[in-house]
């Protein structure tokens, strides 16, 4: 199982070691590992369609908890049978489509690591796990989008989409967190035993919106389904795994394998219900008035995931069947259309519904498998659509008060989406050719096969439902209500409400058809309704807040050297002053201080001066000499107190600085006042404060017992291990040697630099 | 004494940080080496300080064994002498260096590097 799992990832960094054969005819190879899966999947089937549950379990990382654990059931199965069925067409479809491509090895790279992503995060029973696969997945996507990245709008949706998904990842992971703390486990199988601990649990709420904002953004609903129609700027391909039949599917997928786990209440259903409606809706509408036929179907497939949350949100059996099959239901048309629009982007160089016709007279496999999915689309009798629209409308006709609201949303929604299915699968492929589209021919088998078979199994599966009721709907059905109740799906229910429903939809969705002709004027009147929508208001919110940015960076990176010493003295003059306020506990032993000696009192005397004169003198020799005072006085003090080896230094260093200060001295700008007195009397506060805080501080340190621990150690093996007398050399020179070498190296450095910067001559251009 | 320590560590990072607010460059070096003197001061004392005990072994004796001044601040200060003596000296000559090629010595009109070359 896990070699299954990750073998797209050890495809996936093989490729680039491969990449000449590839390119050249390696590439048609690449299929066969989707096509491995979906058989070696496909043949768990028997015994999950039997009611089986398998776990894999294999340690990662135990001591957090998290293990690399994957658990296949119904759903799990569903998902992974549409990753690797699906990506075994794509797979194909890409060889034809992207032939030639000087990056084709790269997307190869990026769609087998999608599928391994996807596929772990399906399987993951850990919901760690599941989120990092879930991030993958968005992070795959990226790339996918942004594969033609010499177009700036590629790179823009790319980062768009990757930001919307990467901020939903990250309310993933916390409602992740939240739900192993109040679950007590990691593990999701465990998690479900303890239901009902979590759903009274004080963070149910929390945990709960996290999932709800994570699965929303990785779903596209409303409001934050804007970055879908931008993703289709990525490879057909990636259009229709990613952004139609998978990926954008996780967050189903999550809604769903939680319900049994956080679902049921109120306020679970009430919110999925709400923003599945919305989002249905308003896709559906939008859906209707674009004509390229890539946004159409992006609309279209918003809506779709909204049906699927709004269902989900429903909570009833049937409502939860009917989100069973209509995840297969949509996949299995949508993924056709898809395909075909990019069979004719790329025969035909435009995806203008408006422009396009009678192409089924050059490509007639196209068009047979183009008209299969959008009669499963529109929902027409004997298709599998057919059946996934009865359940829908069985679901919403028994939902109790709200029933004909919501049943009114499910047909406005299936009208509107039945009128995109003809737009993108019929309108293409009806009436006259034009004359510049007569030279048109069929792609290659491997472009034109693959909708064709999905097209057909859409077909197939409504003619038979019997073929997939007992091995895959059921299982899906028992993981998402928990419970073994009996399905069955049938295609003919007899004259009842709800075939009448599907009868008004087809009619009235074929009436639009006839009447509403898509064109770039009625576009144009969508438009003006652009600037309330999510994304405006999103990318108007994203303005502000790099404005935002800008000044409090302008405000704290001001470029003045004193401000950013202000601010930071500032802070630590009020944290300080908070702590001094809130008690100093120091209390000075006088009997310990050392004495004073008359001279010492003249030394420290000498210093305060020489301070006073250095700060306030106007001349630049008096500051300086008074600066040489300073270190002459210190000097002084290190001798009467034990340090004759500091004082040697200090001498002979404040010697030196004060000779360099002088021998420059004329070179040097006038010793000019620039500030206002004002500043000055504003930054001499400050100092005094902190001078104070300073001083504060050490007599309260002073106050604490000291350690001498290292002191002794040094003391007693100054001369037993290092045979010195002066411990203070012995240190430096022998137990930290190493440091004193580096010290050494930093004094050259300094050295080099001050002989380069005396001895470099200006040159021309300096001096003007 | 040590009172009268604590008193001029606080005037000399009081004078320190003044310095280093000013706009001029020598003033700002001149803050530093304050503030380098400041720290060594409290270093030294917080070491605590002991009079006419330097950290020398007896000619005799193989070990410090009576009361000695603490030999590791001393060691910590030399180190920092000698490499503020080491940025002192590059910050002179680089003060004097900008000097002459900007013809100032105020920080707010060296904010802008870009310009120089124009």
């Amino acid at each position: 199982m896990i070699i299954a799992i990750l073998s797209g990832f050890i495809v996936a960094a093989l490729i680039p070691l491969l990449s000449k054969f590839i390119k050249s005819k390696g590439s048609i190879l690449l299929p066969f590992l989707p096509m491995s899966l979906f058989v070696y999947f496909a043949s768990y089937l028997p015994r999950i369609g039997k009611g089986e549950k398998l776990s894999f379990v294999y340690e990662w990382v135990p001591s957090f908890g998290i293990n690399l654990s994957f658990h296949l059931d119904g759903l799990s199965m569903l998902f992974a049978l549409l990753i690797t069925g699906i990506g075994t067409l794509v797979f194909f479809y890409t060889f034809s489509y992207l032939k030639g491509h000087i990056y084709l090895d790269r997307f190869y790279g990026y769609l087998s690591m999608f599928m391994a992503s996807m596929l772990g995060l399906v399987l993951s029973d850990n919901i760690i796990t599941l989120f990092i696969f879930w991030e993958l997945t968005s992070i795959s996507s990226f790339f996918l989008i942004g594969f033609n990245n010499d177009d700036p709008k590629s790179r823009k949706s790319a980062l768009l989409a990757l930001s919307i998904t990467g901020m939903g990842g990250l309310f993933l992971l916390a409602g992740m967190l939240l739900l192993g703390t109040a679950g007590g486990s990691y593990s999701f199988q465990e998690l479900l035993s303890n239901g009902n601990l979590i759903q009274a649990h004080d963070n149910y709420g929390w945990i709960i919106l996290l999932v709800f904002l994570g699965a929303f953004t990785k779903s596209a609903q409303f409001p934050f389904h804007f970055w879908l129609p931008g993703a289709m700027k990525a490879p057909t391909p990636v259009s229709t795994y990613l952004h139609s039949a998978t990926m954008v599917k996780a967050g189903i997928y999550i809604l769903a394998r939680f319900t049994p786990l956080l679902g049921g209440t109120a306020e679970w259903n009430t919110t999925l219900i709400i923003v599945g409606a919305v989002t249905m809706v308003y896709a559906a509408i939008h859906a209707i008035f674009r004509m390229d036929m890539k946004s159409i179907l992006a609309y279209s497939t918003i809506s779709a995931l909204g049906i699927l949350v709004f269902l989900i949100g429903l909570g009833t059996e049937e409502s939860l069947l009917a989100a069973c099959v209509f995840i297969l239901v949509h996949a299995l048309y949508k993924a056709t259309l898809f395909l075909i629009t990019g069979i004719v982007d790329h025969e035909t160089g435009t995806r203008d519904v408006t422009v396009l016709g009678g192409l089924r007279k050059v490509m007639m496999p196209v068009a047979i498998a183009a008209g299969l999915a959008a009669l499963s689309n529109a929902g027409a009798p004997p298709f599998f659509g057919f059946i996934g629209k009865d359940l829908i409308y069985e679901a919403t006709l028994h939902f109790g008060d709200w029933a004909y609201l919501l049943t009114g949303a499910a047909i406005l929604t299936n009208i509107c989406l039945l009128f995109a299915g003809l737009l993108a699968g019929y309108k293409p492929f009806a009436g006259n050719l034009p004359a510049e589209f007569s030279k048109v021919h069929l792609p290659h088998p491997t472009m034109w096969v693959p909708p064709l078979i999905l097209a057909v199994l859409g077909l197939v599966f409504g003619l038979f439902p019997v073929l997939i009721e007992k091995n895959l709907i059921q299982p899906v059905f028992s993981s998402l209500t928990n419970n073994d109740t009996l399905i069955h799906l049938k295609l003919w229910h007899g004259f009842n409400v709800v075939l009448g429903l599907s009868m008004l939809t087809l009619t009235l969705g074929v009436l639009l058809y006839w009447k509403l002709k898509p064109s770039e004027a009625l576009f144009g009147k969508t438009l003006k309704f652009e600037l309330f929508s999510p994304q405006t208001i999103a990318m108007l919110f994203g303005r502000l807040f790099s404005e935002f940015a800008k000044l409090w960076t302008g405000f704290f990176q001001n470029g003045y050297l004193r401000n950013y010493v202000i601010t930071i003295l500032g802070f630590l003059t009020i944290l300080l002053g908070y702590r001094l306020y809130q008690g100093v506990n120091f209390y000075v032993d006088t009997a310990k201080l050392t004495e004073l000696t008359i001279y010492e009192v003249i030394v420290v005397l000498i210093m305060i001066i020489s301070i006073i004169f250095t700060v306030f003198s106007k001349s630049r020799l008096v500051a300086v000499a008074s600066l040489g005072v300073i270190g002459y006085s210190i000097c002084l003090i290190f001798l009467f107190y034990s340090a004759p080896d500091l004082a040697m230094t200090q001498f002979s260093i404040d010697t030196l600085t004060v000779i360099l200060f002088v021998l420059v001295i004329y070179n040097l700008p006038k010793y000019k006042t620039f500030s206002k007195r004002r500043v000055r009397v504003r930054d001499g506060i400050l100092s005094v404060f902190f001078g104070t805080l300073i001083a504060i501080l050490t007599l309260e340190v002073l106050s604490e017992p000291l350690n001498r621990e290292t002191s002794i150690f040094y003391a007693e093996s100054a001369y037993i291990l290092a045979k010195g007398k002066n411990v203070v050399n012995v240190i430096l020179v022998d137990f930290r040697g190493l440091d004193t070498i580096v010290e050494i190296t930093v004094l050259v450095i300094a050295a080099i630099g001050v002989f380069s910067l005396l001895k470099l001559r200006l040159k021309s251009i300096e001096k003007e | 004494m040590e009172l009268l320590l604590v008193i001029l560590i606080g005037l000399l990072y009081a004078s320190g940080i003044f310095m280093m607010l000013r706009r001029s460059m020598v003033k700002l070096i001149i803050g530093l080496i304050l503030l380098g003197n400041g720290a060594n001061m409290l270093i030294f004392l917080l070491g605590r300080i002991v009079k006419g005990k330097p950290p020398i072994i007896e000619s005799s004796a193989k070990m410090l064994t009576e009361i000695y001044a603490d030999p590791v601040p001393q060691a910590l200060i030399l180190t920092a002498i000698v490499i503020s003596f080491g940025l002192q000296s590059f910050a002179i000559i680089l003060v004097k260096r900008a000097y002459k090629i900007t013809d100032t010595d105020d920080l707010d009109e060296l904010n802008t590097t870009d310009e120089i070359y124009e």
